[in-house]
């Protein structure tokens, strides 16, 4: 406080304190970040925003390119095999994933060993993936011989290029996200609840329903929302495997850029954005889940 | 079934018996955690395990518990072999030392969890979870989540919990360790009363030899996996068995001596031309050197007002190096001939005159608290 300041004026000055001078220093951490800002601003953030804007002004500003969604059969269909998609590739995560979390959490000397396992596939292209896949599902692929094999087919089986194909695939390369922010939680939870809870009569199933499962649901939450919104937008692997009328909204937004029709496009890719951004908001304000956001950032 | 207080069943504990109780953690590393343990605990007792850090008390515990399997030995309760036991069959109480709350359940389901675990129906649940809540001063807090706690009351949550489901053991891990001083000796009187109402057997692991002295019927002194001693405090602290014991509860004064004689259940012994004589339960010789022990608050200062009997008191002559003055006491260092650290506690009095630093005295102190370790 300045000794200028007026006894009247004190009361003012103290609750609303008067902008202090521009301190350089606290300027720098913005200004070692200044390039990067600006890169992702002129080549992320404005053609996303003038994307976008297309599905408002192409060809006038109107909101027609909406309305028109709701009689489009093709979209409303798209809409529902990305969404069922999602759905059951988020919970072939959750049901795969849940147990390896667990597994990851009690190892001791095998847990690097597990994590890399885990990770592996991190360090590996999605497109590499993909074709390993096409290569295992395909006709004469892994798979297919394997069945052949052991005398549970006769004759090879179709897997590639249907539904199922995306979805063994899809499930492969999303399991970390699952995995890691479930183990995260389970990695927190005190090990004397465990036994404090054995030690109080509970068999270890009951302990896992009654302590384990429910003090790890903040993870459950984290990896849940974490796959199925990366697999809202799934576009190299479904349209690589997947069945050619099984058609996801990124693979139909790709579709439409082909044919250069930027207003379907752009309003395609809005309505994307705002699933996810949607269900992040819903999930947030459920109870338990919110801590999940800090959880898994941790 | 009534009240879980003085007129419940469960008036009656468990005995526990340890036997050649052993425990080696890794093959490579041969050190024991526990090594031969062997302990009658009687129904209804109130045993402490005190020892340092790393003596084998907890792990020793936690096998009872059932968390750690044995390497040898044998645990039994009420005469029965629990060591193939998994620990949720063993129908034990336990009090951690964190308290092991379940954070995502209320007091209310907390304490209510065993009784959920062994199939009490709701109504009954809730009475007990009530009526154990009440034991433990903490009525009405059963909708709070044990975040919302002090540590006191965690800690009294953590008891509810243990005794509601009618244990007739209940371990306890240090459960006051967490406490600050003045809530942990308000808690010891209420273990103490806990363990009076309800009648049935508590084992206790601390490392706090003041709390093991208030609290238990009897303490098994640990060191090295060992149990150094067993004995009412009383036994512990005025009939120490070694030189552990002897250090480890309460101050003691050593004094290195050579025997110059045996008679009857005492011995007489040399300590520098000086002699001392001791009580000692037949284990020594002639010529051998060994370690009388003393405690500082038994001596005193042989001149002025001293009116002991010469027959039955051990003298000394000494200096005095250092002098403290402690409120309800004063604290003298003393030396003796060559050099032997002697500690003296007095009861601070008007009526007493202080030494001063430098002074030589005699200290004078009687033939039964002096024992050979």
């Amino acid at each position: 406080m300045s000794e200028l300041t007026q006894p009247a004026s004190l009361a003012l000055a103290v609750r609303r304190p008067r902008a202090a001078p521009f301190d350089w220093r606290r300027a720098v951490p913005l200004l070692l970040a200044a390039p990067l800002l600006l890169y992702m601003l002129v080549f992320y953030a404005l053609p996303v925003v003038a994307m976008l804007l297309r599905s408002l002004n192409d060809p006038a500003w109107t909101l027609a390119n909406y309305a028109t969604l709701f009689e489009d059969v093709v979209f409303q269909k798209t809409f529902w095999i990305t969404i069922n998609t999602s759905v059951t590739v988020t919970l072939g995560c959750l049901v795969l994933g849940y147990p390896v979390a667990m597994g990851l959490v009690r190892a001791r000397s095998m847990a690097p060993f597990i994590l890399v396992i885990i990770l592996l596939p991190f360090w590996t292209s999605v497109l590499v993936r993909s074709y390993a896949w096409m290569v295992l599902l395909g006709r004469h692929g892994l798979v297919n011989e394997a069945l052949l094999a052991l005398g549970m087919i006769d004759r090879p089986i179709r897997i590639l290029n249907t539904p199922l194909a995306t979805q063994i695939a899809m499930i492969h390369i999303l399991l970390p996200y699952m995995i890691l922010p479930i183990a995260n939680a389970l990695r927190q939870i005190d090990p004397s609840l465990i036994r404090a809870a054995s030690g109080l009569g509970s068999t270890p199933i009951m302990t896992f329903r009654q302590v384990i499962l429910p003090l790890s649901m903040s993870g459950v939450a984290a990896g849940t929302l974490l796959t199925f919104v990366l697999a809202l937008g799934f576009y190299i692997t479904p349209a690589m495997v997947g069945g050619p009328r099984d058609i996801t909204l990124s693979m139909l937004i790709a579709q439409q850029v082909d044919q250069l029709n930027w207003a379907y496009a752009a309003t395609l890719s809005a309505v994307l954005l705002a699933t996810a951004l949607a269900i992040l908001a819903v999930a947030r304000k459920l109870p338990g889940v919110g801590n999940a956001f800090k959880t898994s950032m941790r | 079934m009534t009240g879980i207080g003085t007129n419940g069943v469960s008036g009656t504990g468990a005995s526990v018996t340890l036997s050649s109780l052993e425990k080696t953690y890794d093959r490579a590393n041969a050190a024991k955690a526990v090594d031969g343990v062997s302990l009658d605990i009687r129904s209804g007792e109130f045993l402490t395990m005190l020892g340092p850090s790393g003596s084998g008390k907890t792990t020793t515990l936690m096998m009872i518990a059932g968390f750690e399997t044995p390497t040898a030995g044998d645990i039994a309760i009420d005469g029965k072999s629990v060591v193939a036991m998994p620990p949720y069959r063993r129908n034990i109480g336990m009090v951690f030392q964190n308290y092991a709350l379940f954070p995502h359940l209320t007091v209310e389901e907390n304490v209510g969890f065993p009784l959920k675990q062994r199939g009490v129906p709701k109504a009954e649940r809730a009475k007990l979870v009530a009526e154990a809540l009440e034991l433990v001063h903490l009525p009405g807090y059963g909708a709070r989540y044990p975040r919302q706690l002090s540590g006191g009351q965690q800690q009294r949550v953590a008891v509810a919990r243990a005794v509601v489901f009618k244990p007739r053991l209940l371990l306890m891990d240090e459960p006051l360790g967490a406490l600050d001083k003045q809530l942990r000796e308000n808690l010891q009187l209420e273990m103490r009363r806990l363990h009076a109402d309800l009648g049935i057997t508590f084992i206790y692991v601390t490392h706090d030899q003041e709390e093991a002295l208030t609290m238990s019927d009897r303490i098994a002194v640990m060191n090295d996996g060992k149990v150094a001693q067993v004995g009412s405090p009383e036994d512990l602290y005025d009939r120490p068995d070694n030189r552990f014991v002897a250090g480890f509860i309460g101050e003691s004064n050593f004094l290195p001596a050579v025997v110059r004689g045996v008679e009857n259940d005492m011995v007489v012994a040399e300590y520098e031309g000086t002699l001392i004589r001791a009580l000692c339960p037949g284990k020594t010789a002639s010529g051998q050197t060994v370690m009388l022990t003393t405690r500082p608050e038994r001596l005193r200062f042989a001149d002025g007002t001293w009116t002991g009997s010469e027959g039955q008191h051990n003298r000394l002559r000494v200096t005095v190096t250092e002098a403290v003055f402690a409120g309800e006491r004063c604290r003298y260092m003393l030396q003796a001939g060559n050099g032997t650290s002697i500690v003296l506690k007095e009861p601070s009095s008007a009526a007493i005159r202080r030494r001063a630093v430098g002074e030589r005295a005699e200290i004078a102190w009687s033939v039964a608290d002096t024992i050979l370790v």
